[in-house]
């Protein structure tokens, strides 16, 4: 019998007979010590590591304000809007729940953002851990769904319309694209039944999926360990005699959980200025169009999607239609993304961390850094944002030109890496952490 | 009749290449409010339930929820209950969308929200910016929403105005070029009959007006930011606190 070779639970006090209870019936102890609490990591953690579990805090915002959200809103095409106004003045602190939601879809994309880069500075994606990072791209990609369904909810002119704009490029595929597309939608324009199935995808369904994929993620992570600055397995180093840890290994518990509460409270403090005094954050997480309720017959003059698409959004309308289709250009922004999946096997470098890789690496980093940025920016602002170059260039738009730069090197990234990660000049990696 | 000159401080430039009828090209006048003076939203209210509200609603607004800026439910119900019976009603139009869209050609948009889609500085410029133009079907067009549907409601009490394109002259009285084949001109508005009021207490009017639509369009907006100042302070210390905590545990790792 299992439960009888277990050692007897102590260290909850008056509580030590019912986790006792708990514990010989299911893997208690076992689960927390495994995934958790005798889980060791690097001790050198830097700034950079505090994203994961800062990802994992605002997941559980989201949920816990969003089961609030739904408690007074109504995924109605005639209720919806004013259902949100509703929340915003006369729900006690339904605005606080509301801005913490809203702040916190931008602060997800943000707090993501700057995991995944940590990851290409310290080649966390290298094996052992592609699976890790497969996981951590699917997660990704339900983030940007969830974020997709979540910004119709308002039925402001900007869901609606950045809707219309994102379910048409379904359109575009070829053959299948109008059938596709009104089968998203479940009618001839983004309407009331739309609504209705964005509202299904945003509360239930995505969510389960986004549990189910940080569990995995979670569980990968400490089935092969975290990497670390120096991008040395501390697994491979001897143990020390007297703890039997790795030389340079800490346990989690409770170094790490005291010092991402550090980081959770940082956060909060950062997450509170915006939510209490920049809710709008200049129109960028809240935009003014949205603040005019969905109407069909009127068409914004300039719809743009959210900043944490419009990296995406700059490469789709950079590339140049093609027999009047504008595919090419959806393709190239699926791809875009889907890229991502292959990174660890796109990676050739002997070492894993920028620390020891050359020069190479390091300016092709700090390239697609400024070049995501760029794009970023471009495709929030209307394509004659920066004027024309004159007529002897053809009168093009300068933005879009940039925008097309832009997006070769996005791609130049990820498709040369193979080549330029092998050839880079690297130092050796250390035995130990420094 | 005296004639006054107000001068809009429009950029030249833009006005002689044509593009001043876009909305785009007009530069917004900085609206001067506050929404923590009280005196001056409740003047925004009375103008808003006695000009706005004929045609406009703010269905999102109850009356009741004026007691925020120092009004009681009894001078609520004796001053400003034109549109409803009860305090707790919502501030509903007398006019229906149907009878707007005949009347207008438009339906009159509700205000419940539109100082957070126009911005206060855009509602400033735009109810100071009516001018009398023939070619309109109102006999009113705006320098920030180029031919709107919405006559000047407030004429009686800012006077009526004509807009005016003067040549741009250097010292010695020659027009100056813009460098795109005109002449840079200035728009110059004239006022053609005096209001009621003069020009800055029309001024005044219109900014508490806007003050109003401001503190309408998120009337938590003044707790929001008390509360938040006391949840940076709570923050603040926790950030301290476990920033020690963190440090204890940590040296017999460093």
């Amino acid at each position: 019998m299992a439960a009888a070779e277990k050692p007897p639970v102590t260290g909850f006090g008056p509580l030590n007979c019912v986790v006792g209870w708990v514990d010989a019936r299911f893997p208690l102890i076992k689960l927390w010590e495994e995934q958790w609490g005798k889980y060791i990591a690097p001790k050198n953690f830097n700034f950079w590591y505090y994203f994961g579990s800062l990802a994992a805090f605002v997941l559980v915002l989201q949920i816990v304000t969003g089961i609030f959200l739904t408690m007074n809103y109504k995924p109605d095409a005639t209720q919806a809007f004013a259902s949100v106004e509703y929340i915003m003045r006369e729900v006690p602190f339904g605005w606080l729940i509301r801005y913490m939601h809203s702040t916190g879809a931008s602060a997800f994309f943000i707090v993501v953002y700057l995991h995944m880069f940590r990851s290409l500075l310290y080649g966390s994606h290298r094996q052992p851990r592609e699976l890790l990072w497969i996981f951590g791209v699917l997660i990704y990609l339900c983030l940007m769904g969830e974020a997709f369904f979540g910004y119709l909810l308002p039925w402001g002119q900007m869901s609606f319309w950045g809707a219309q704009v994102i379910v048409n490029l379904f359109g575009s595929v070829p053959f299948i694209g109008p059938d596709l597309s009104e089968w998203i939608r479940g009618d001839y324009v983004i309407s009331d039944a739309t609504l209705n199935r964005f509202f299904a995808f945003h509360v239930i369904a995505i969510p389960l999926v986004l549990i189910g994929l940080v569990a995995a993620h979670l569980t990968a992570l400490h089935e092969v360990g975290s990497n670390n600055p120096d991008g040395v397995e501390i697994k491979k180093q001897p143990k020390d005699p007297q703890t039997g840890l790795p030389l340079d290994g800490i346990y989690s518990h409770p170094y790490y959980t005291i010092k991402d509460l550090y980081g959770v409270a940082v956060f909060l403090f950062v997450f509170a200025i915006v939510v209490f005094f920049a809710p709008e954050m200049g129109g960028y997480f809240l935009e003014a169009n949205n603040f005019i309720p969905a109407d069909s017959l009127k068409t914004p003059p300039h719809i743009a999607p959210v900043w944490y698409f419009t990296p995406y959004y700059s490469i789709l309308r950079a590339i140049p239609p093609l027999f009047n289709s504008q595919f090419p250009g959806v393709a190239a922004m699926g791809a875009a993304t889907l890229i991502l999946f292959f990174l660890p096997w796109l990676d050739r470098s002997p070492v894993k961390s920028i620390r020891y890789r050359g020069p190479i690496y390091k300016v092709a980093l700090t390239a697609f850094v400024v070049t995501f940025l760029l794009l970023g920016y471009l495709g929030t602002e209307p394509t004659n944002v920066w004027g024309q170059f004159g007529p002897w260039l053809g009168n093009v738009e300068r933005a879009t030109v940039i925008a097309r730069i832009g997006t070769l090197i996005y791609f130049a990234f990820f498709v040369l890496m193979p080549w330029y990660s092998r050839i880079d000049k690297v130092k050796p990696e250390p035995q130990r952490l420094t | 009749m005296k004639k006054i000159l107000a001068l809009f401080a429009f950029v030249s430039a833009v006005l002689g290449t044509g593009a001043f009828a876009s909305e785009a090209g007009v530069k917004l006048d900085h609206a001067p409010i506050n929404v923590g003076d009280m005196a001056s939203l409740q003047s925004g209210a009375r103008s808003f339930v006695n000009y706005c509200l004929n045609c406009h609603s703010a269905s999102m607004q109850r009356y009741n929820r004026l007691r925020d800026i120092g009004l009681t439910d009894e001078q609520i119900k004796d001053n400003l209950l034109f549109t409803a019976d009860k305090v707790g009603e919502m501030m509903t139009s007398g006019m229906t969308r149907k009878d707007g869209k005949e009347w207008f050609g438009a339906a009159p948009p509700d205000l419940s929200v539109v100082a957070r889609s126009r911005g206060a500085d855009w509602l400033y410029t735009y109810l100071r910016g009516f001018y009398r133009d023939s070619s309109t079907t109102t006999g009113w067009n705006n320098v920030v929403f180029d031919r709107v549907a919405m006559p000047h409601v407030l004429w009686q009490l800012q006077g009526e105005r004509v807009r005016k394109e003067e040549s741009l002259k250097d010292a010695e009285g020659k027009e100056i070029e813009d460098g795109h084949g005109g002449v840079r001109k200035v728009v110059k508005f004239e006022t053609v009959a005096p209001g009621s009021m003069s020009g800055s207490e029309y001024d005044v009017m219109v900014r508490d007006l806007v003050n109003y639509l401001v503190w309408m369009g998120e009337p938590n907006q003044v707790l929001r930011k008390q509360v938040g100042f006391w949840v940076l302070f709570v923050l603040g210390i926790m950030i301290a606190l476990v920033g020690l905590l963190k440090s204890a545990f940590w040296k017999d790792v460093h």
